[in-house]
């Protein structure tokens, strides 16, 4: 808090090869210039994060105050749960990546049940944080591999907690930005909120 | 995370202790971050070039991690942390339950005198802390 910063935590969430990381490598590309920083990555051998990505960068003064968003991922695989509830320690928004392809459905509604539980633990609620949901990977409907409809990834996840949602494209970047922007502005106000 | 608000002159007097206990016995950089791996404040020497925020970040899972392997051994924790390199080194403690201090040093600052030198700050800072 010191020289007028606040850093903000944002974690994206999300089963395990659902495209959380490559969100972070988009994003990391496409804004070489503002980030200052290089993306600390630490995955294992077969490419899959095994601990967190960690990308941070400025977004310039709100009210005199620098803002310095902090990108961070989980590892989606089921036997990590220890390091995802490490990870969301002190999380200030969350980003839901789900997998849109058919065959993860139920992936996705464990994988979001078990955040629930995870902030659960730090007295956080799932309804309070500041939550934006993906649903990516819908470019592969057209390669020909099954995609569930957005209808149905929204009466699935998004049904009780209704918060912004977007389709998106991780690989391609489409609404990553979008996604982005939006998580960013809802943890802006909210902290704002908090420290008023 | 919660662990009440510092005000601006508990900062400086935060950072004058780093300074003097241990910027000037020659570490080239010593950071206090909380347990989500946010910066509350980094000094240096002026000539170290280090990513603070990244360090931060895995300072903070690296030691999330050593602690839940404390708590496989039936320990309550491992409250410090020391690595090791050619040229530089890295001293981890913790200073409670939230906070961590970080000093980076080169090989001319034998490891027993800033050991020594970190349980100072760490004893003035709980001060300050408890002061609020």
């Amino acid at each position: 808090m010191k020289d007028k910063v606040v850093q903000v935590k944002i974690v994206y969430y999300g089963p395990g090869r659902c495209g959380k990381t490559t969100n972070l490598e988009y994003i990391n590309r496409t804004y070489r210039k503002q980030i200052v920083s290089d993306m600390v990555s630490l995955k294992t051998h077969g490419d899959r994060t095994l601990f967190f990505d960690f990308l941070p960068f400025d977004m310039g003064q709100i009210k005199g105050y620098d803002i310095k968003i902090q990108l961070y991922t989980v590892p989606g695989q089921v036997k990590y749960n220890a390091t995802r509830k490490l990870v969301l320690r002190g999380v200030d928004g969350i980003v839901f990546v789900a997998d849109a392809m058919e065959k993860q459905r139920a992936k996705n509604i464990r994988s979001l049940n078990q955040l629930h539980e995870n902030l659960q633990s730090y007295k956080e609620s799932i309804f309070k944080i500041p939550l934006v949901m993906q649903y990516n990977k819908v470019d592969l409907k057209e390669h020909g591999i099954p995609v569930l409809p957005t209808e149905v990834l929204r009466k699935d996840l998004n049904s009780k907690l209704k918060v912004p949602d977007f389709e998106a494209s991780a690989i391609t970047g489409y609404n990553v930005a979008a996604t982005l922007k939006k998580i960013i502005s809802s943890t802006v106000v909210s902290i704002q909120k908090k420290l008023l | 995370m919660n662990y009440g608000i510092v005000s601006q002159e508990q900062l400086e007097q935060i950072d004058q202790i780093l300074t003097d206990k241990l910027i000037k016995l020659g570490v080239d950089c010593v950071i206090i971050i909380d347990m989500a791996g946010n910066i509350i404040t980094a000094k240096d020497n002026g000539e170290s070039k280090y990513d603070v925020y990244s360090f931060a970040a895995l300072a903070a899972g690296n030691f999330a991690t050593v602690d839940a392997m404390a708590k496989l051994v039936g320990e309550q924790e491992f409250s410090l942390l020391f690595h090791k390199g050619q040229e530089s080194n890295i001293h981890f403690s913790k200073i409670d339950e939230e906070l961590l201090l970080i000093s980076m040093f080169g090989k001319d600052i034998s490891l027993g005198f800033l050991r020594l030198n970190v349980v100072d700050v760490i004893e003035k800072i709980r001060q300050l802390w408890g002061k609020k």
